[in-house]
């Protein structure tokens, strides 16, 4: 169609560069180092382990949606941000909601008789 | 005569000044981005409720190789970064180096999908398949749904190649390139939750 | 080589067969039809092929009320059946058909009639509403059809080839686990949800794209027609809901076909999660239904009152708290499940919470129409029938939403009541509200008002005679999905009249039969000339009707709220038509392979023909890459011809 856009017009949009995904890959090669030596070598008791590896993770997402995904890069209106942030809102409500149920759920199931059956 | 192109040079008032196909395809794409990850939220969710439902059979403690799972999580990162690499090549009209930096994407995303089969294989052979237990029905079927979409993603990157061989650099393939690497970028997102929540807490 | 089908597979019962071969003669019928009036090229190039959302929305439509007829049948056969089972008798149907029947009915009416006329309805009045030429992927539209067209196919199928799922229209397990269902009824349910859902899904995407992308100058968010907000709303529902859908159906096949563990009795499966699962889905479902209906009803309202609508901003936000709400309530389905009072009690207020914003959106309906001058068309009289009894049913919901009440009436036909005011009451009122209304419009003549009018009263009657006693039946004890019950229970005369009512919703649904017939045949003395028979305010009564294909021959500028009122009434100047060239996709029939290829596929799995379902799915992929090889070619149509075309239209008309 040529009312649309041309190929130079499109490689101008777009928003990656060397740089990006030079920083995208290190954040996100040391994040996952750290994990790994936290749980490998077993840096931290896993009560704490946990929240720790599960915050490395966020963090390590949010790299990638910035650096890889370019999210909040968009031109305006910025849809695509919208849209990931009410999936994100969706995402929360069904996980919690449903861990909230099930594990209410289970406790409420006998639990003398929900251990390991053989 | 010809109206010129909607932009906010032309029509200031115009609602969404971007109404191209590329700007389009890349909204829409992004939203099935975006249902994919509730599907996988969902998978996630499934997976903690079973966890523990062992139901006699090994745990995750006892199953899950960190060696194995850092070697995936390197490989499969590697590859995004190459992905992005090929798209960079696209932007610059470096026909060669898209398809190089592709085939590495595929290789590093074959060599990812081979060690997984091979743990699967390991797993089946001990006689702890996905029939064995709902904490191994769970685990499979997240972790392999992430593997049939690499697996398709695979499929869609030889195409790539395919096309860019024989279009060249135009419009169709730049675009369809961009959004090949938003599907790749997005499963090494969703690994990050799979090495950690399902190998690295499981066995914490 | 035929995996689990054998010709056992095509012995039924005998109401069965006789199903089977009305079913059949009217297929044949069909097609002998279209042969002998030398349509199939026609057929073809201009509908099956076509990627024009005009064509596909008319499509659902005919396929949506061909599948209603499929459910009525299944109703009338369930009321027959419960107002002659008692004591002794046993009916007209076993029990074991009686369990397929009220399966068949609700998955047919929710995924096939419910998600058809929404969708169809979207396809025709959206691009027409936000001054667009088409939607964002006319492919992917024209392949969500026949992915819809597939699901429904195989659920006909299943009529005529095995049995049909005996495990309702939400096949909970364990009863449709492969331990206690191993035959192949639950795996045609789960492939035609399955494969009708991704249809869904990618409608879904579309329409976000089309509404938020391909709207006309000057038609900000704030300025876009009621329904095409209650689209957005409803499609974003579809978004994030469905995939919960896709993934738990996902799940069930996994247990059935290689025998994992998520919600079997042994292994450690946790069958109470798949219902968690399915209605955190379900619900948003629901209101998927609705909100569009809403939307209608803010359209047809304000323009039979000749008022604009009153409180713009308070609807918009109404119907994005509601979307909102309805993915917080998903537990009222089930209460008696066995959740703490905690539990029960947040997600009963959050229940209760929703029927605000549906409050505020009747009201302001009921507010437009005041000191309004208000015409008593057909339309009108569907949307006063959708305000008693969508409220009335509205109003159990909120009593079934306090967790003590729903605890006595769970299940019971109290429920049923409630549910069929919603979307008898709503839905489908509101969609004959719709279609009387947008009719000419995509047609170019009119329904016989009159045929409209007396199908209204018996569909009024005949619900409230079918449905309020249910209520007391409810109260009285009776359960849902009942196919025999004794004397003493004293239910027996409340079941014959609701049957009674029944037969006079029958006789609303002839009406509309020959109400359509007659129209058709009569359409040369009915059509309509100007494009706009009610005096419109949006968009879509700026074009002729039927539209041409390019909807707009210039793409109109908007500056205000129903701009063509805006036009008609001096506030907006009259738009001055610059020629543009206009580029048009071509058809395609690669959505209508695709379609065909998943019904083969869903069949092959079903029967576990698994070389059948490996090539049909490989056969998929392969039609996907061939579809998408090249870049896709548009027609242009040149500006001069365009002139040409317009010019002459106007000369026609006058």
């Amino acid at each position: 169609m040529s009312e649309d856009l041309s190929l130079k017009e499109m490689q101008k949009t777009w928003h990656g560069s060397q740089k990006a995904y030079a920083i995208g890959f290190i954040v996100s090669l040391l994040l996952t180092a750290a994990s790994f030596t936290i749980v490998g070598l077993k840096l931290l008791p896993p009560s704490i382990a946990i929240y720790v590896v599960s915050a490395l993770a966020f963090c390590q997402a949010v790299i990638q949606l910035i650096y890889f995904l370019h999210l909040g890069q968009e031109d305006r209106p910025q849809w695509e941000s919208l849209v990931f942030y009410f999936m994100i809102l969706v995402l929360l409500i069904i996980v919690i909601g449903s861990l909230w149920v099930m594990y209410d759920l289970n406790a409420r199931m006998m639990p003398h008789m929900n251990m390991h059956m053989n | 005569m010809t109206k010129p192109l909607l932009t906010e040079s032309t029509t200031p008032y115009a609602p969404d000044p971007h109404q191209d196909i590329f700007s389009k395809t890349t909204l829409g794409f992004w939203m099935y981005l975006m249902t994919d990850c509730i599907l996988f939220a969902s998978l996630f969710l499934v997976y903690a409720v079973l966890k523990n439902s062992t139901f006699g059979g090994p745990g995750s403690q006892d199953l899950f190789s960190l060696d194995l799972a850092f070697a995936e999580t390197l490989i499969l990162l590697c590859s995004s970064v190459t992905c992005g690499l090929a798209v960079l090549s696209a932007v610059q009209n470096k026909k060669k180096h898209v398809v190089l930096w592709l085939l590495a994407t595929l290789l590093l995303g074959g060599t990812f999908l081979t060690l997984e089969l091979q743990e699967f294989a390991h797993f089946i052979k001990e006689g702890n398949s996905w029939e064995r237990s709902a904490f191994l029905s769970a685990f499979f079927a997240l972790v392999s749904t992430h593997g049939l979409h690499i697996t398709f993603g695979l499929l869609w990157g030889i195409i790539m190649i395919a096309q860019i061989m024989h279009f060249g650099i135009v419009t169709m393939t730049f675009r369809r390139l961009t959004i090949f690497s938003m599907f790749w970028h997005f499963l090494d997102l969703i690994w990050i939750f799979i090495f950690t929540y399902v190998y690295l807490i499981g066995v914490l | 080589m035929f995996g689990k089908l054998t010709f056992e597979a095509l012995h039924h019962e005998n109401t069965q067969n006789f199903a089977v071969i009305m079913m059949m003669l009217t297929g044949f019928g069909i097609a002998w039809y279209i042969t002998y009036k030398k349509k199939w090229a026609y057929l073809w190039n201009e509908w099956i092929t076509s990627v024009d959302p005009k064509k596909i929305g008319l499509m659902y439509i005919i396929t949506a009320l061909l599948m209603f007829f499929k459910g009525f049948a299944d109703a009338l056969m369930m009321r027959v059946q419960q107002a002659l089972s008692v004591g002794d008798s046993h009916g007209i149907l076993s029990a074991g058909h009686f369990q397929e029947v009220f399966s068949a009915h609700g998955t047919t009416m929710i995924f096939f009639v419910g998600m058809g006329v929404v969708i169809g309805l979207l396809n025709l009045v959206i691009p027409l509403q936000i001054g667009a030429r088409d939607v964002a992927f006319p492919f992917l539209n024209s392949l969500s059809f026949w992915l819809y067209a597939s699901g429904a196919a195989l659920t006909l199928v299943s009529l005529a080839v095995g049995r049909f799922s005996d495990t309702g229209w939400l096949a909970y397990p364990p009863l449709s686990g492969l331990e206690y269902n191993p035959g192949e009824g639950v795996d045609y349910w789960i492939w035609a949800v399955q494969i009708s859902g991704i249809g869904s899904t990618l409608s879904g995407v579309n329409f976000v794209v089309t509404i938020l992308k391909m709207r006309c100058p000057g038609m900000t968010l704030m300025r876009m027609p009621i329904f095409v907000w209650s689209a957005l709303c409803a499609m974003v529902l579809v978004l994030f809901a469905f995939p919960i859908l896709t993934a738990t159906l996902y799940m069930l096949t996994l247990d059935r076909y290689l025998g994992m563990h998520f919600f079997t009795v042994g292994g450690g499966g946790n069958m109470m999660m798949y219902v968690n699962l399915i209605w955190a889905w379900g619900h948003p479902e629901v209101y998927i239904l609705i909100l569009p209906i809403f939307g209608v009803f803010s359209e047809v309202v304000p323009t039979f009152s000749e008022k604009p609508l009153f409180g713009y901003v308070s609807m918009v936000w109404a119907l994005v708290v509601i979307t909102f709400l309805s993915f917080i309530v998903w537990l009222h389905h089930f209460f008696t499940m066995g959740a703490s009072p905690n539990i029960n009690a947040f997600f009963g207020v959050m229940t209760m919470l929703i029927a605000i914003p549906t409050g505020v959106k009747i009201f302001n309906w009921l507010f437009t129409k005041y000191k309004g001058r208000v015409h008593f068309t057909s339309p009108m009289l569907w949307f006063f029938a959708f305000v008693l009894n969508f409220s009335v049913g509205g109003m159990t919901g909120i009593l079934l939403s306090a967790p003590p009440v729903d605890f006595q009436v769970h299940n019971s036909l109290f429920l049923i009541a409630h549910f069929h005011g919603m979307v008898i009451g709503g839905v489908l009122f509101g969609f004959f509200c719709g279609f009387t209304y947008w009719f000419p419009k995509f047609t170019g003549f009119f329904l016989s008002e009159t045929l409209n009018k007396w199908a209204f009263w018996c569909w009024f009657s005949g619900f409230l005679l079918a449905f309020m006693p249910l209520y007391m039946l409810g109260f009285m004890g009776a359960t849902r999905r009942l196919d025999h019950y004794e004397a003493s229970t004293g239910w027996h005369p409340i079941f014959i009249t609701v049957a009674f009512g029944a037969l006079i919703i029958l006789a609303g649904v002839c009406i509309q039969i020959y109400g359509l017939y007659k129209s058709i045949k009569d359409r040369n003395i009915n059509r309509d000339l100007t494009g706009d028979p009610w005096n419109g305010r949006t968009l879509e009564w700026t074009t002729p009707s039927p539209p041409p294909i390019y909807n707009f021959a210039a793409t109109p500028i908007v500056d205000q709220l129903d701009p063509l009122w805006a036009i008609k009434r001096g506030h907006a100047p009259k738009p001055v038509t610059v020629y543009e060239d206009i580029y048009l996709p071509h058809n395609t029939p690669a959505g209508f392979y695709i379609g065909v290829l998943s019904l083969i596929f869903g069949f092959a799995m079903t029967w576990h023909i698994f070389w059948l379902a490996g090539i049909s799915f490989a056969s998929i992929i392969i039609a996907s890459i061939i579809r998408l090889w090249g870049e896709d070619v548009h027609e242009c149509i040149p500006a001069a011809e365009v002139q040409k075309l317009e010019e002459a239209r106007l000369k026609e008309s006058l």
